[in-house]
């Protein structure tokens, strides 16, 4: 490993610019990393959660506070011990005897106290953070798609991942400050008590300990802060690194790549460094002040001493209590740092948790059980954004076995009508009927039980094709499985793989062509074994051979189902019963393809264009088309 | 791997041993004084200025050493992250190279989370452990070192009694380690499968919908949840009982102390100055006997990371230089095959891909290579640039076996258009450019013209500056695959392979592409992969593969006239599937002789494709 520092940047010395080379780009997550200290939403709703471990959390801060009793105590005792078993010229040893049984007492209690609190707290902030992820992850299963559409998956996870943990490590920290903070005050109680004159004098030292925090805690913040944000653009450059291996190899961007990955890498143990300067700076500045709070323990309490006017005793407490004095403190101003990130992370989950359900059954809904397969839209009406209708006042018929076929160019609101007949939105107006039954009134399991729907990206799982292939139905046997392979034209290929339907899925189904994955996907239908079928065809990139048996897997799919397709191939299109074609949210055509090409309309003159999918048409030739159907019915 | 330290190193030795020096001076002078006063009460020191003055010097040595223990404290922690961040950046550097030369087989292989977890996670347990648990323990093995003769030295019983606690912590430790270990190892792996379990979830969150798997999904997590709560449950507990019983022992020791010094003082055979030193001996090592628990669990801990790092920087990648390995001179530009087999020979079977295959592609020459899917034609595109080696024949570049040049050298010389190529979150120009950084702004856009790229690119509002990606632009599979064609073009590569690389982009933009790429192919070698007969039908040569064999080859009409494989998917193409869905479904009144000038399909503009 060579020296760093002396080759990533001479490299583009003497250009006249940059190169047109980044690793790990990303633009910046516009997430706070630190909040107000105080956020009243987030610890409402985070107390909540901490609600159910409320008596364990009692426990927790009594034996918080037991702990803290025992360590105030212990160098009273032992002070005790000197100033009266240890008299000078006493000869008695009952009484040092009796000390030390009081302060093994102690010393028991304090281990037991300890204990309680360690396993109570650790284990307590380890299972809210669970439930906080689970929360979130259950809460996610039923929020609105529009929503899971909007939001990155690397954006949810970290909130999953990293934000839990925030909130875990204040629920702690926030236990463990309450005994700081009554160690404190009990320090300066006692001291104060034994003797106030020097109890004063040793804590004159406090006031400039907390002037000097807060001067360094705003500094120190932002080199924290940097030096967590340095990090986690470095492990964007890593997922980039990772991610786009094949094509760093395919271009040979190897050593670019490397070169600027070190640069990040050095920024980052720079903000590092920096961050650790300001953290260890503290630690000289404590001992000073310990330093002097000794130096006037021993001037002042000393001469004290000489005067007879305060016992060895004290001195010593005082010398037992100063050192730790400070570490609580220390420890309390830390906490203010850990509760702004807990409040900005608090506020990314509970952002999560508060966005509505929207589709949630009626308390009364029904089952749907043993319906017809009819689909009916009733006037429908909807659209994502307000005022942003995307369908408008749709209406059609799929009859029970028939195949109906949805076109229309890109954004005339394909997909969205499909949503709806899973319900996966609510309606604005109208309604969409399910074997006659409104999709509003039965429950969401029964209603997904009825319909299988196949997306245009066959979305695969880890795990075995078997186990993907029965997704739906964990109860389905092999060889109604088998059954499905064979029946969409997929056994045949399952079986050459190694270990034929055992054989395990790499991520997202890669070691599987596209084809191969539609295949699997359309055997996960059928073993669902729906009245009604869903697909979303894909658009391209499928052979002609995969082509012919999707063809022909499709045609089985549609037996004896009712079919609602969103159909790109022409032959598709052209074998179903009925097309429906969709302009703009409305349906501006309805018919089979010959009476739809004696219409001359919109269809026709897309279907002339000859393009592989009527989403592949320029917006201009569809404009222009639109127009051209216009002059004709005008 | 600290060795390249060596100076850091040396100076936080150095500044912990001195430290500690101080750490241990401290409670001498605190005896000191508190001696001195008694001396003073007992009569000993006669004149009361003089034991004042006495205590003035030991409160200055107090101050002092105070002053001082904090400063090399500070250089020990600070030297101890130093270390630990350069160990973490030689680390960062060595994983990050060693992952973009492991060749595909490996990637193919490997789950992207697992690597992820590996490289943040992991490298910072493995730093974490060298400033804190290396020079800690050195701290705390000089404190107890010093501390046992400083005490033996006032005295040897007291002296044993005070540091009875060390064994017994000592066998704690080492014993609860290894428990430890092992239950961060399944710990960390319950985890990363937690990871995937939730972002394929997420990601896949329509399929999750679309078959009702909500209630599926649930248990699945809860399961692993559960897991890995109890995992960790379980090794809070063994921390906890670790931490309070060493805390607990360290105490009793302290009790003892009390006990025995306090009958020595006493019976007058030590002052309470003495007992004084031992106890604040005793306190200070309060801190250290704690932190030691923590550490345990920090070594336990970052040994596992280690093991998980290690495991990948000591991968070899299987495809890299030769030692003599020249770098490639293309003067003419032959590419030749020769008798070239191919099987994946890994733990996941030994698969034959290819078989005896040979075939010669020159300067102005294109090869077009068809075949059904699995009949091995991408792999044949990745052997070029040795994504994958041969294991059988020899694939040369004017006469040179590829695997005698500079791996660089080749993969420069031979541009291979990916089928799935990856987008960088960046601007348009610098994914055009990200094989050749220093391009001038005409070459990439001579490489967007033609790729027929440009003209859509200067709608956009920021034109080349508009990011790709979440933030910016999301580009369609054409948009893509024209991305991907001009990206290979701005490298000018001498043998150009395409990889059912024009799946996505519709016939007519294909036909522009190809025109506007006439020149550059005239003096290149040429490889087109596609599955779209009119993609590769002009090519000078069309192999047919099957099962990995050339089946069939020969130009577009001697393949046809042969009537095989090749004429079979020409006539599956041209008259396509067309109404298989209606003859199945029997709905299909629409039959081909309604419309009888049947519609070529997507895949088949064959007839009006080549008019362009």
């Amino acid at each position: 490993m060579a020296t760093r520092a002396n080759r990533a940047p001479t490299e583009y010395s003497g250009r006249a610019r940059p190169p047109h080379a980044v690793v790990g780009s990303q633009v910046e997550r516009d997430e706070e990393m630190f909040g107000k200290a105080f956020n009243g939403h987030v610890v409402r709703r985070f107390s909540g959660f901490v609600k159910p471990y409320r008596a364990l959390l009692i426990v927790a801060i009594l034996a918080v506070l037991g702990f803290t009793a025992t360590q105030l105590a212990i160098p009273l005792v032992i002070r005790y011990a000197v100033d009266n078993a240890l008299e000078i010229n006493n000869t008695d040893r009952s009484l040092l005897e009796t000390t030390v049984i009081v302060l093994a007492l102690v010393v028991l209690f304090n281990y037991l106290t300890n204990f309680i609190q360690e396993i109570v707290v650790g284990r307590t902030a380890e299972r809210v953070l669970f439930d906080l992820r689970r929360a979130m992850y259950t809460h996610l299963q039923r929020v609105a798609l529009s929503f899971m559409d909007r939001t990155e998956v690397g954006r949810l996870m970290s909130r999953l991942q990293g934000d839990v943990g925030a909130l875990q490590e204040f629920l702690e920290t926030s236990v463990f400050a309450i005994g700081d903070f009554v160690l404190i005050v009990g320090i300066a109680m006692v001291l104060i008590a034994v003797d106030w004159r020097l109890g004063l004098l040793t804590m004159s030292v406090v006031p400039a300990l907390l002037l000097i925090r807060i001067v360094w805690l705003p500094r120190a913040k932002i080199a924290f802060m940097g030096a967590r944000e340095s990090s986690s653009r470095l492990n964007g450059a890593l997922a980039e690194g990772i991610n786009g291996v094949r094509t760093v190899q395919g271009m040979s961007r190897e050593e670019v790549n490397a070169a600027l990955f070190e640069e990040k890498v050095d920024a980052n143990l720079k903000a590092q460094l920096k961050g650790t300067r300001y953290g260890q700076i503290m630690i000289p500045t404590v001992d000073t002040l310990t330093g002097i709070a000794m130096a006037i323990i021993i001037v002042v309490g000393g001469s004290f001493v000489l005067d007879r006017t305060l016992e060895v005793g004290v001195l010593l407490l005082f010398i037992l209590y100063v050192q730790r004095f400070f570490d609580p403190i220390r420890a309390l101003t830390m906490q203010y740092s850990i509760m702004q990130r807990a409040m900005a992370s608090g506020q990314r989950i509970f952002e999560v948790l508060d966005v509505p359900i929207e589709v949630q059954d009626k308390p009364d809904a029904i089952k749907l059980e043993n319906i017809d397969g009819s689909v009916e839209f009733k006037n429908v009406t909807f659209g994502y954004n307000r005022d942003q209708p995307v369908l408008q006042d749709v209406s059609f018929r799929v009859n029970p076995g028939e195949t109906v076929a949805l076109v229309g160019p890109t954004g005339s609101g394909k997909s969205t009508t499909m949503s709806l007949v899973h319900r996966f939105y609510e309606v604005w107006d109208g309604e969409v009927l399910i074997g006659g039954h409104n999709v509003k009134d039965v429950t969401q399991e029964s209603l997904g039980h009825q319909i299988a729907m196949v997306l245009q990206e066959p979305y695969l799982f880890s795990g075995t094709i078997l186990e993907n292939i029965r997704y739906r139905r964990e109860d389905a046997t092999r060889e109604e499985v088998v059954e499905a392979a064979r029946a969409v034209g997929a056994h045949e290929f399952i079986m050459k793989l190694p270990d034929g339907y055992e054989t395990s899925l790499e991520q997202r189904g890669g070691n599987l062509s596209l084809g191969q994955r539609q295949l699997i996907s359309f055997a996960r239908a059928i073993v669902a074994d729906a009245k009604i079928l869903v697909l979303d065809e894909a658009t391209a990139n499928i052979d002609s051979y995969t082509e012919m048996l999707i063809q022909q897997a499709l045609s089985r799919l549609l037996q004896d189902r009712t079919g609602m397709v969103i159909a790109h191939r022409l032959a598709t299109i052209r074998g179903a019963d009925r097309i429906v074609v969709l302009q703009d949210g409305r349906i501006i055509e309805e018919g089979n393809h010959d009476q739809l090409m004696q219409n001359d309309g919109l269809y026709a003159r897309l279907y002339s264009m000859n393009y592989a999918s009527f989403d592949d048409i320029p917006d201009e030739l569809i404009k222009a088309a639109l127009s051209d159907a216009e002059n004709r019915t005008t | 791997m600290a060795f390249a330290y060596r100076w850091r190193m040396a100076l936080a030795i150095v500044s912990t041993i001195i430290a500690a020096v101080f750490i241990l001076l401290i409670p001498q002078l605190l005896g000191n004084a508190i001696d001195d006063a008694l001396n003073f009460l007992s009569g000993e020191t006669a004149s009361k200025s003089e034991a004042q003055r006495q205590l003035l010097i030991a409160a200055l040595l107090l101050f002092g050493a105070n002053v001082l223990r904090g400063i090399f404290t500070m250089v020990h922690n600070y030297m101890g992250e130093s270390i630990g961040q350069h160990i973490g950046y030689e680390l960062r550097m060595a994983f990050y190279r060693k992952l973009q030369r492991m060749s595909y087989s490996y990637h193919n292989h490997v789950h992207t989370g697992d690597l992820m977890t590996r490289g943040m996670l992991d490298i910072e347990g493995v730093r974490l452990f060298v400033n804190t648990a290396l020079l800690r323990v050195l701290l705390l093995a000089i404190l107890i070192g010093g501390g046992t003769y400083l005490v033996v030295r006032t005295d040897l019983v007291l002296g044993l009694v005070s540091l009875s606690f060390v064994p017994i912590v000592a066998w704690r430790a080492i014993s609860t380690r290894l428990k430890l270990h092992s239950g961060w190892r399944n710990l960390q792996e319950k985890l990363s499968i937690l990871t995937r379990v939730m972002d394929e979830n997420l990601s896949g969150i329509r399929v999750v919908r679309a078959f009702a798997g909500q209630d599926y999904e649930l248990r699945k997590f809860n399961k692993i949840s559960d897991e890995a709560q109890a995992l960790a449950n379980g090794l809070i507990g063994i921390r906890v009982r670790n931490t309070s019983f060493m805390s607990f022992t360290f105490m009793l020791a302290v009790v003892a102390v009390v006990w025995l010094g306090g009958l020595k003082v006493i019976d007058g055979e030590l002052t309470v100055g003495d007992l004084t030193e031992f106890l604040a001996f005793m306190f200070i090592l309060q801190m250290p006997v704690r932190q030691l628990g923590m550490m345990v669990n920090g070594f336990a801990r970052s040994q596992t990371s280690g093991t998980r790092l290690f495991e990948i920087l000591d991968l070899d990648p299987i495809i890299k230089d030769k030692p003599d390995a020249k770098p490639l001179k293309v003067e003419v530009g032959v590419l030749r095959f020769e008798h070239v087999g191919f099987s994946f020979m890994d733990e996941f079977g030994d698969e034959q891909i290819l078989r005896d295959i040979s075939f010669e592609a020159r300067p102005g020459h294109t090869v077009g290579i068809v075949g059904p899917p699995g009949s091995g034609k991408s792999t044949l595109a990745h052997l070029v640039p040795r994504f994958y080696d041969v294991t059988a024949g020899r694939i040369t570049i004017d006469g040179h076996d590829i695997r005698d040049v500079q791996l660089e050298s080749l993969r420069r010389a031979v541009g291979v258009v990916q089928q799935d190529t990856f987008m960088f979150t960046s601007s348009i120009e610098n994914n055009v450019a990200y094989g050749d950084p220093w391009a001038e702004t005409e070459t990439i856009h001579r490489a967007t013209t033609e790729a027929q790229l440009h003209d859509w690119v200067r709608r956009l509002p920021r034109e080349y500056e508009t990011l790709v990606g979440e933030r910016g632009v999301s580009l369609s599979g054409g948009q893509r695959q024209r991305l991907s064609i001009a990206r290979s073009l701005m490298l000018n590569p001498k043998i150009i392979i395409f990889d059912d690389s024009t799946a996505a982009i519709d016939a007519a933009t294909e036909q522009r592409i190809r025109a506007a790429l006439k020149e550059i192919t005239k003096e290149r070698a040429v490889i087109i992969i596609s599955h779209r007969l009119s993609s590769l039908m002009h090519a000078n040569e069309i192999l047919f593969l099957d099962g990995g064999q050339i089946v069939e080859r020969g130009s577009h009409e001697e393949l046809i006239a042969m009537g095989g494989g090749y004429h079979d998917l020409y006539e599956l193409q041209i008259r396509p599937g067309d109404d298989v869905l209606s003859r199945l479904t029997g709905h299909g009144e629409a039959g081909p002789a309604a419309d009888p000038d049947a519609r070529p399909e997507k895949n088949s503009e064959g007839g009006n494709g080549d008019q362009s």
